[in-house]
């Protein structure tokens, strides 16, 4: 008995060991090209080629200067803000609005309209290119901010619509039933009294669309030629051909596109992580 | 008074549902239905011509040289997939394990793990074409710093290692999503069925394949179509990392590059053309569509509810 006893918490310990090592081993892994990416940011070409993992000299700022000061970096880095806080606000007005008739009111049709949003999450629309091209030239949108915010609003409401479904028919009746008995109407119901509990799946919803739309490359290469309009992802490429030999600046500019991202990663990573897996866990 | 009472509410609910409904029939359901009617007609240029029924079809998949360069995509996809398989669900489900045991430091390691996950796959493609550059890449540079110098190689540049080297690339990028996934499945199993478990063994394999890979089978069904679609969808790293053309000599050419040089042109195929692409498009998302629904189906039926 004891000897089980015994047996039994060695191996325990020799199996949390184990895993122990292989977490840090996959979390240095993970960080690592990171790390170097920003190191080199603060390198010159030869200290990044003899030596690329060594602790750089972080008063050179000289490669980070010029990306800030050379490029269109502020340009394309307020493009993608207009483009993603646009998509956002949209998507959320959209979504509230379908998942709250969806969830708040009895009437025909309602199943149905819940289960059009639902077969959207799987669509594909990247394979739909070449109609969206001709629709969006025909539109006059080809050039134009309103084509990418057009698309993200219509691939991000079928998960909006889904979270946001759930979670306003969670919502306790009382409150609802007590205005009614008052004499508010619908809309002041809604406005005032529903939509301040939705808040949280919201920030999730939000969270949700924010990465893919703010990260996206696909659709600004179709439907984005003029360089005072591109996006983030899109105008890295660009700049990526344009200097191409300093890779200091390469690495600056990699770095200062990821920054942002990372912090407010780093800040909310709860958020983030129940954001971005909320459509995949029930 | 009880009848306007009534259109109102309904001209409310309208309100409500209408504009929402209007996009997406304008921009995803109308452009993914015109897909199917465009590939049935000729094209020249941005200009519909004739009804020409399944030729593009059949240009596609049979004849010369759209059909070589098809199945050489499919081929590619095909591997992508089942090496993402391993690389990224198969070690997905193993760190998942990993953190669930929630030792020391495990939050740490969590939002290490999803860290990449959050980054555009531009920045991620960039970086990694830059570490696998055969004289100055970090790849080589750590390969030649532990001795193993005679390994280093233009991990881009030649038609072996081409492929794999994006697939690596794409699993760093993207592990910590099915790990996540897997986690949160692993901590909705009830204690009590862990307790019980721990009854009647001692052994963690036991419990892992009897216990915990049933249990989860409802996040296994999620990520392993997600990755399903991604990896015939995939296009953005290697038209990154490998260009618009599959370098080298289309060993990394996959279904998502071909489509876009076939319909919006490149050095290689000069024009767009709006026929075969179109085809082709419609090929892939059927394809997608009947797989990753049988796939559900199939997955679905193993599940067990809790």
């Amino acid at each position: 008995m004891r000897k089980g006893i015994d047996r039994g918490s060695f191996r325990t310990y020799g199996w949390d060991g184990l895993i122990q090592i292989l977490l840090i081993g996959n979390s240095i892994v993970m960080l690592t090209p990171i790390v170097i990416m920003f190191f080199s940011a603060f390198k010159t070409n030869a200290q990044i080629f003899q030596s690329p993992f060594s602790i750089p000299d972080f008063t050179n700022v000289k490669s980070l200067l010029r990306v800030w000061n050379e490029t269109d970096f502020l340009l394309y880095m307020s493009n993608s803000l207009i483009v993603t806080a646009s998509s956002i606000a949209l998507i959320l007005i959209l979504g509230t609005m379908a998942a709250y008739a969806i969830a708040r009111y009895e009437f025909r049709g309602a199943g149905f309209i819940l289960l059009f949003f639902l077969a959207g999450l799987t669509l594909p629309l990247k394979l739909a290119i070449i109609p969206l091209f001709i629709q969006m030239r025909d539109f006059g949108l080809i050039d134009s901010r309103l084509s990418l915010i057009f698309i993200y609003v219509a691939t991000g409401l079928p998960t909006t619509v889904f979270i946001l479904t759930g979670f306003i028919r969670s919502l306790p009746n009382e409150l609802e039933d007590a205005a009614r008995m008052d004499g508010a109407n619908e809309a002041r119901i809604m406005w005032s009294i529903m939509l301040p509990l939705v808040r949280p799946a919201m920030v999730i919803a939000a969270i949700q669309n924010v990465v893919p739309i703010w990260n996206d490359f696909f659709f600004p290469l179709i439907f984005i030629q003029n360089n005072n309009l591109k996006t983030l992802p899109q105008g890295l490429t660009a700049f990526m051909g344009e200097f191409g030999t300093d890779w200091g600046v390469l690495f600056s500019g990699l770095t200062l596109s990821a920054l942002p991202i990372i912090i407010l990663y780093i800040a909310l990573s709860r958020q983030f992580i129940n954001g971005m897996t909320a459509g995949a866990i029930k | 008074m009880m009848s306007s009472k009534l259109t109102g509410r309904r001209l409310w609910i309208a309100a409500l549902v209408v504009p929402p409904i209007a996009f997406m029939c304008l921009f995803l359901v109308y452009p993914i239905l015109s897909a199917f009617a465009y590939a049935f007609y000729e094209w020249r240029g941005l200009v519909r011509g004739d009804f020409v029924w399944f030729d593009n079809f059949h240009r596609v998949l049979f004849e010369y040289p759209f059909s070589e360069r098809t199945i050489n995509a499919f081929k590619h996809n095909i591997f992508v997939f089942f090496a993402l398989m391993v690389l990224q669900n198969g070690v997905g489900f193993i760190l998942a394990y990993c953190l669930w045991r929630e030792l020391w430091g495990a939050r740490f390691h969590r939002i290490a793990v999803f860290l990449p996950v959050v980054l555009s796959t531009v920045i991620v493609g960039l970086l990694w074409k830059l570490f696998y550059h055969p004289l100055f890449g970090a790849v080589n540079a750590s390969l030649r710093a532990v001795g193993l110098g005679s390994l280093a190689q233009p991990w881009l540049g030649q038609d072996s290692t081409a492929l794999t080297a994006i697939v690596v690339a794409n699993a760093w990028h993207m592990v910590g999503f099915p790990t996540l996934v897997f986690l949160a499945g692993m901590q909705r199993i009830p204690s009590e069925i862990l307790d019980a478990v721990r009854m009647e063994t001692e052994s963690e394999w036991v419990k892992m394949s009897k216990i915990v890979w049933p249990l989860v089978a409802p996040s296994a069904t999620v990520v392993f179509t997600l990755l399903f679609v991604g990896a015939f969808n995939w296009f953005e790293l290697p038209f990154i990392m490998a260009g618009v053309d599959g370098n080298p000599h289309e060993a990394t050419d996959v279904l998502g590059l071909y489509f876009y040089r076939t319909a919006f042109g490149s050095m290689s195929a000069s024009a767009e053309n709006f026929g075969p692409g179109s085809a082709l498009a419609v090929l892939i998302f059927l394809f997608i569509a009947v797989v990753s629904s049988v796939i559900t189906v199939r997955l679905r039926r193993r599940e067990i509810q809790l």
